[in-house]
């Protein structure tokens, strides 16, 4: 057993968090800013933040990730870290020169109270800060919330820092897609150009994080959000921004400072969820849905009635991301599944864990809702009441291997299998992925366990 | 002394056709001068004297904000690399979820559970107090309290252990008065380490830190001196990939009882017990040095410096053993045991060896295997171009000889030395002085570790702490068949075409240590410098983009 001291017997616990669910803020941040392009994400403090974030992003996406750091030592621990991070900023941009260089703090730096834009003030006085070079920052403590906070805050910044509104509206749409991966914020942005839509995305990791290989390294690959998009982005008709807790920060700033109006929607998984984006996309641009997306979502709809038998009433445990579970449930109650244990490690608030209490409504047997939790928790919850299927990071397969359950990977972290950053979970062609993945771990399982009687051959 | 790039030997030696001052001066050109000049000290042109004196190598010295280089932490050596591996201990980490989080499971550290009989493992466990901001200003003792209460309650371990990140030492958790308060209320071990991230420059202060801690700890506490002949200790093995069973298979098939080892496939149990042994054995003299020289004057247990990466270095290592032993039995299952060992490897590397003769390598990788896997390369036929540490001191690259010349700066200092005294009871001289002197005029030599310069050929690139811009332009400039980093640097050097081993986590594979381990390596690099994905990377028409024919409808 690999989990072999995980127990049935549940003990209220206050203090000890065991297997998290979640990581730090620090890492979003660098998620985020590499959505950026021509961006270099800084970490400010000590250099095992910035190495073990590049590292998990790379175990993540087996891509270059680049970010550097203030590395600081006990002397600027005590001192701050005004001195490191003017150093650094001179030597980016001196050896590695992007266009723009996003630092984002550590609970170290928050915690001896650097402040980044009076050090950013100092960097330029003394001109460390090349003409058309861009800095920016958020600050993101690892002792709040979580790597979706860092993400968030970061997505917000770009906002704070650049966004600007020319006093005339373009035609425009802004998409904040959220803490989701490159695949996914192509497809986002595919499916609003197939309505021709103009469209600012921001950030935006695709050909970031899911690049060819042509044995020339980029540093700074095509991929990302320019400055000059954040820019205009402030003289956009409108925002959508998909998964409330990723993505609202920044739509809301943004309708703040340049008045342009944002809608909040879910994350575009499943049906529903693709349909509410594809409607408000329709209505903020004033366009009419093309029928290549009607064909689509009509696929996703055959699909689904032809495959409900398999999927129906099968249980469920998902632990991820607050937007990513909420929208992922809604798929499954949708397809006549029953999700019953639910985690999310990141804290998302009382108005979330109602939209999840009001998405499970409908499933005919009580579930367990844990927001935030852990994944230790999370299995307890397996181990008493076993499930058809588990979702969740490359984290679960410890569990769905100790309790033989058929595992769907999703989220962040996956640092197992090959897909995830170039096949999206999104909109309706998404959709159809994700339920092939539902019923290959479900019908994988249905045939591994058939006697040589009840063997099928077409399911 | 660091040759200046400026300063112009008559007649340079040639690394691969190029002139390695030329290269140090490219690699050089484009940083500010002041961190030219840092970074000038710290890329030596090697050259051994024939009394085997090297140039001085500036290493162990902060990181430059901004140059990108390949260093963890303080805490990511003490509570990663040391204590991690040991799998009865709940290791909690006191501070916000991000350190314990990419501390779970990445390092790839092999353990076998059921070779002690409870069958503790809290390995595939990650615990955290996930310090909130409450914490950060009340201070975070009640919660870590509650934590240690908590894992205790859930799990009953025979120890926890308490990992200081960043933000506890800056608040000023006493941990250790905290960790003092449980031992006494639940009656198991309880320590801390203050291994706040921004102490020391890299992970090397962490391991220090590590050491002292198991050492006041851990070591020690039980006395029994259990059953078998040869009873040794293997410090600074980690078992990432199973290195350590290869290692275990070998002992045991030659009659050598592994006491305890430091610390892949640990156990706490065998920590406290492993003063008893008659000889500790050093693969990874960076990481754990400290304990084998604190074993050594209190207990009186004598070290030598092994290498069992590489089927040569291994036979080698394994020689020592039975030369230190100096028994007739001993000495003949060891030669009994190689002998059997080698054909297989010899008839491995043979058949890889066409294919991988005359390949270049360059290896930058933590305090040992920069230096160790070079041996691996040699039996392959390959060169290794350039290597460096990751977190090394002068001593690794040097050898322990220049220890007496290396000044303690500011960020060492800060690192505690625990002063030792030989037990009053218990200090048991292994060996006399007179045996000791007549070992080593047969060649064996303790406390002793001649580091990588000596065995690298003049002319090659020794570079500590290597920056992301001087991979980059050695790439360019050399074009190595293979490059050995870790996972950040393992696709920034793939996207140039030219393939990355990882040498921290092997890419998931291993074990590469001892004699099945060298074949395994063999296997893998020829592997990797004869894969045909690298031709693939320009498709027909960028090849030949002209048009010779157009097709039409008549």
């Amino acid at each position: 057993m690999l989990l072999r001291h995980t127990s049935t017997e549940i003990k209220e616990r206050s203090a000890l968090t065991v297997n998290p669910a979640k990581t730090c803020q620090p890492i979003g941040a660098m998620y985020a800013a590499l959505g950026v392009h021509g961006c270099l994400p800084h970490s400010h403090g000590s250099q095992g933040c910035y190495a073990y974030h590049r590292s998990a992003l790379t175990r993540h996406f087996k891509e270059p990730v680049v970010a550097a750091t203030s590395a600081f030592t006990e002397g600027a621990s005590v001192f701050g870290g005004q001195a490191n991070l003017v150093q650094a900023i001179d030597n980016i941009f001196s050896v590695y020169n992007p266009d723009v260089i996003a630092v984002h703090t550590t609970c170290l730096s928050e915690t001896i109270g650097d402040d980044v834009p009076q050090i950013f003030a100092k960097a330029m006085a003394d001109g460390k800060v090349p003409d058309g070079k861009f800095l920016f920052h958020a600050n993101t403590p690892s002792y709040v919330g979580s790597h979706v906070t860092g993400f968030a805050s970061t997505t917000k910044a770009m906002v704070d820092y650049f966004a600007e509104s020319n006093g005339r509206k373009a035609k425009t749409i802004n998409l904040i897609p959220g803490y989701v991966e490159p695949s996914d914020m192509a497809e986002i942005r595919r499916i609003a150009e197939s309505m021709g839509i103009a469209t600012i995305m921001f950030p935006d990791t695709s050909k970031v994080l899911n690049g060819p290989l042509t044995g020339k390294y980029k540093m700074f690959p095509e991929g990302g959000v320019t400055i000059d998009e954040l820019k205009k982005s402030g003289s956009s008709t409108g925002t959508i921004a998909l998964g409330r807790i990723a993505s609202m920060p920044a739509a809301r700033a943004l309708d703040a400072k340049c008045k342009v109006p944002c809608e909040i929607l879910g994350l575009p998984i499943g049906l529903h969820g693709t349909d509410a984006f594809v409607d408000t996309l329709r209505r903020m641009a004033g366009v009419s849905v093309p029928d290549g997306l009607n064909l689509e979502r009509g696929q996703l709809v055959d699909s689904i009635s032809d495959w409900h038998q398999y999927l129906y009433g099968k249980r469920v445990a998902i632990v991820g991301d607050p937007d990513q579970v909420l929208a992922l449930t809604r798929f499954l109650v949708s397809l006549d599944m029953r999700p019953v244990h639910i985690v999310t490690g990141s804290p998302a608030g009382k108005k979330y864990i109602k939209s999840l209490q009001a998405a499970v409504a409908e499933v005919p047997e009580a579930v367990n809702i844990k927001v935030p939790g852990d994944m230790y928790l999370f299995h307890q919850w397996i181990k008493n009441d076993p499930v058809d299927l588990i979702i969740g990071n490359t984290y679960a397969k410890y569990i769905a291997k100790d309790e033989d359950i058929p595992l769907v990977r999703h989220g962040f972290p996956i640092y197992d299998r090959l897909g995830h950053s170039y096949f999206s979970t999104m909109g309706y062609r998404g959709g159809l992925r994700l339920m092939e993945k539902l019923l290959d771990a479900i019908l994988d399982c249905k045939d591994r366990d058939a006697d040589d009687i009840t063997m099928e051959l077409v399911m | 002394m660091a040759m200046g790039a400026n300063k112009k030997p008559a007649e340079n030696v040639k690394l691969d056709r190029q002139d390695p001052e030329k290269v140090k001066a490219r690699l050089l050109a484009k940083y500010p001068p002041k961190v030219a000049r840092k970074r000038a000290k710290q890329i030596v042109i090697n050259k051994v004297e024939p009394d085997g004196k090297v140039p001085v190598i500036n290493s162990n010295v902060r990181t430059v904000p901004g140059l990108m280089g390949q260093r963890g932490c303080c805490y990511a050596g003490c509570k990663g690399v040391v204590l991690g591996p040991t799998r009865d201990i709940i290791n909690i980490t006191h501070g916000p979820i991000g350190c314990g989080y990419y501390s779970w499971l990445t390092r790839r550290n092999q353990t076998d559970p059921d070779s002690t009989a409870d069958g503790h493992n809290f390995m595939t466990y990650c615990f955290s107090t996930d310090m909130q901001d409450e914490e950060i200003i009340f201070g975070g003792e009640k919660k870590l309290k509650q934590a240690i209460q908590e894992a205790y309650d859930n799990f009953k371990p025979k120890a926890i252990a308490v990992f200081s990140t960043c933000p506890v030492g800056l608040i000023g958790d006493d941990v250790h008065a905290v960790c003092r308060e449980m031992k006494a209320k639940l009656g198991i071990n309880v320590f801390g380490f203050s291994c706040e991230g921004y102490k020391g420059v890299s992970q090397s202060a962490g391991h220090h830190i590590a050491n002292n801690g198991i050492f006041k700890h851990v070591v020690g506490l039980d006395d029994t001196i259990k059953d078998g002949k040869y009873r040794i200790n293997l410090l600074g093995e980690y078992n990432i990939g199973g290195d350590a069973f290869e290692i275990e298979r070998l002992f045991e098939r030659c009659g050598i009882t592994l006491v305890s080892s430091y610390s892949g496939n640990s156990s706490i149990d065998a920590f406290a017990n492993s003063h008893t042994a008659d000889l500790n054995l050093i693969m990874c003299h960076r990481s754990i040095n400290y304990v084998a020289e604190m074993m050594e004057t209190k207990f009186g247990v004598p070290w030598v410096k092994v290498n069992f990466i590489g089927a040569a270095a291994t036979a080698k290592s394994l020689r020592k053993i039975a030369q230190y032993f100096d028994e007739k039995e001993l000495t003949e299952r060891v030669e009994a045991v190689i002998a059997e060992e080698m054909p297989a490897v010899e008839a491995a590397c043979a058949e890889v060896r066409p294919r991988t003769e005359g390949k270049r390598a360059m290896l930058f990788v933590g305090g040992s295997r920069a230096h160790h896997y070079q041996e691996l390369f040699a039996e392959l036929g390959m060169k290794t171009l350039s290597a460096g540490y990751e977190f090394g001191h002068r001593d690794d690259y040097e050898g322990r000889k220049v220890l007496p010349d290396i000044k303690v700066d500011a960020d060492s200092r800060n690192i505690e030395e625990l002063e030792i005294t030989p037990d009053p009871e218990r200090y048991n001289p292994r060996i006399s002085d007179a045996q000791k002197v007549a070992l080593e005029a047969k060649g064996l030599q303790f406390s002793a570790y001649d580091g990588m310069m000596p065995e690298m050929p003049e002319g090659t690139m020794v570079i500590d702490d290597l920056s992301q811009y001087e991979t980059d332009q050695l790439i360019r400039i050399f074009k190595p068949d293979i490059f050995c980093a870790g996972i950040k640097e393992k696709y920034t050097v793939q996207k140039h075409g030219i393939p990355l081993k990882q040498l921290h986590s092997y890419d998931y594979g291993g074990p590469y240590a001892g004699f099945k381990g060298a074949v395994n390596f063999y296997r893998e690099i020829d592997r990797m410098v004869s894969s045909r994905v690298w031709q693939y990377m320009r498709a027909p028409w960028q090849e030949h983009p002209e048009l010779s024919a157009t097709y039409a409808w008549e």
